[in-house]
């Protein structure tokens, strides 16, 4: 039982830790990488200089971040006079809240045996005995569903922000937000509902699991192999459900100064940003664990790298834990990479676009996507 | 009456060009998976110039770093020629001052009765680079050879504009080793 706790208590904060650092590291990735995508050099003026010496810490600009956040947490919280101040004080948190939320599903390591992993402390791991723990804070059945039960309530937060500002332009943009974010949404749903029929589990481990299998031999069996028009049309759907660019007509600063939140500062404007940030991460991880076989290598299982034709290379337990989470890391890493990449290289939709986009365009490809999938996999298990 | 009837209908006049797309460029994704790559490929260009250490970028890093490619005959800063012990050449008759159209040089003249043939030197000679619109009349205008205009661009950015103000001790750096007009060192009992 305290096992439980401490073992649980350490999945908690290694969450909450690796969100944090997301959200502050992306702030920096974001910076960076639209500079060297445009031949500039970017942000590199903010230091800490090591007191009693003439040496600055520059670190190619990581410091920026914390400028960031000190600037805000400094700043005046300044209040619109609204009718409402405890949807506007509460707004913030719930779109913040539900992000993180969604973390606790997700899968970030295989099957954790402390007792195994500490075999060279005797009192530690005969404590532990042989109790054993998959990585992630709570294994549900329900996994996938809950995923889209808290990103459904990120609207909540959006349309609480603009709705309780008294201002005409948080309010358009609040129902902007309103009405694509249900629309993308919906897509989401869809596209993903391809990957279940496959897989015959909303269940985030056992899908990661099914992705260390082999396809035709040579794939790795990898969910992006199985259903790629799926996976191009969830990241879609999943940048416009994070409203960023192209999607970002909720917040676009030339029409509607900040969108739902325009009216809000200092930590309250700081905790929207966060989220958005923390939220490339949370995307990235879903589709890392949905598309990009989660936390394995391609062909790894937590026994070890099994390749074609029965060939095992083992590894340590030690060894498969820190390359699960290392991995697991670096494909989310790299997906928001790809989204900052998107991010930076699209001009933004017109608003009647994005939703034509949605219903026109995206939907009737992800039910066309549904029904193939659907009839291929009832062919197949007959 | 009839020919109000008969008149064509008003036709607006198209200024620009109908954008024509191809059904590949309408079906957009494939447009967009180009311009990724082009975003994408720049990126890594620029990354790998990074990483093997050269420079990923145009920016020329200022103030630390100065532009390669400044104009030949651009002239960014001025220095006062010096005389052989080391006192500028400048006898403080305040032409530049009076020529230049910026108005931008403050001279304080001193006065000393024991060097009989420089009696009047500057004791404070000084120059606005906030306003100084580098014309180089008061290069034109010295009679006494004492201001010339150099390729070098001073060191001007700081947190304080009164920093922008160049004195004697900054304008009196220039240490010619090869002066047609000034030998330097001076030969000995030259007339200099």
């Amino acid at each position: 039982m305290t096992q439980d706790l401490v073992i649980y208590a350490i999945y908690i904060g290694y969450a909450v830790s690796v969100l944090m650092g997301f959200g502050t590291i992306l702030t920096w990735v974001e910076r960076k990488q639209a500079a060297v995508m445009a031949d500039r050099i970017g942000a590199n003026r903010a230091y800490i200089r090591i007191p009693f010496t003439q040496y600055k810490m520059i670190w190619l600009g990581l410091f920026h971040g914390v400028a960031d956040g000190l600037k805000m947490l400094l700043k005046e919280d300044w209040k619109p006079n609204s009718y409402d101040r405890v949807a506007y004080a509460l707004a913030p948190w719930v779109v913040f809240t539900p992000v993180l939320l969604v973390f606790a599903v997700i899968p970030f390591g295989g099957v954790l045996d402390p007792g195994k992993l500490l075999s060279a402390f005797p009192a530690a791991s005969e404590w532990f005995g042989d109790r054993t723990y998959a990585m992630q804070i709570a294994r549900l059945d329900a996994g996938l569903l809950i995923v889209f039960a808290f990103g459904g309530m990120s609207i909540i937060g959006a349309m609480l922000a603009g709705w309780s500002s008294s201002n005409k332009f948080s309010m358009l943009g609040a129902v902007r937000a309103g009405s694509q974010m249900i629309s993308y949404e919906l897509v989401m749903g869809l596209t993903v509902l391809g990957l279940i029929l496959i897989y015959g589990t909303v269940d985030l481990t056992t899908i990661v699991q099914q992705q260390s299998a082999t396809l035709l031999g040579f794939l790795p069996g990898w969910g992006i192999f199985l259903q790629p028009f799926a996976a191009a049309l969830f990241l879609a759907a999943a940048i416009a459900e994070n409203k960023r660019i192209p999607f970002d007509l909720p917040e676009a600063e030339s029409e509607l100064i900040a969108g739902f939140y325009t009216e809000y500062s200092a930590m309250k404007m700081g905790l929207f940003m966060f989220a958005e940030f923390i939220e490339i991460a949370i995307v990235a991880a879903l589709f890392t664990t949905l598309f990009l076989g989660g936390y394995n290598l391609p062909f790894m299982t937590d026994a070890g790298i099994v390749f074609a034709g029965d060939l095992v290379l083992p590894m340590s337990h030690g060894a498969v834990v820190v390359t699960q989470l290392v991995v697991f890391l670096v494909k989310v890493l790299a997906v928001a990479s790809f989204q900052i990449l998107i991010r930076w290289s699209l001009p933004r939709f017109r608003y009647d676009q994005v939703l034509m986009f949605a219903w026109k365009f995206m939907l009737p490809l992800a039910l066309v996507n549904l029904c193939v999938t659907a009839v291929l996999a009832w062919s197949n298990h007959g | 009456m009839g020919d109000a009837l008969s008149r064509k209908p008003y036709q607006r006049k198209v200024y620009w060009n109908a954008p024509t797309l191809t059904w590949w460029e309408r079906v957009y994704l494939f447009e967009i998976m180009r311009g990724l790559g082009i975003t994408g490929g720049v990126f890594l260009r620029n990354m790998w110039r990074w990483m093997t250490g050269r420079k990923g970028a145009l920016t020329t890093y200022y103030p630390e770093e100065t532009r390669a490619d400044y104009a030949a005959g651009n002239r960014g800063k001025h220095i006062l020629t010096q005389r052989p012990d080391g006192r500028p050449q400048c006898i403080a008759c305040n032409m530049c001052a009076t020529v230049c159209p910026a108005q931008v040089i403050e001279i304080d003249a001193a006065f000393d009765p024991e060097d009989t043939a420089h009696p009047k030197s500057p004791s404070r000679f000084e120059i606005d680079y906030s306003r100084c619109i580098f014309c180089g009349l008061c290069v034109e205008a010295c009679p006494e050879d004492a201001i010339r205009m150099v390729k070098e661009v001073p060191e001007l950015p700081s947190m304080d504009r009164d920093h922008m103000w160049l004195k004697m001790d900054e304008l009196l750096t220039w240490k010619p080793q090869r002066d047609v007009a000034k030998p330097y060192p001076p030969k000995a009992g030259g007339s200099a």
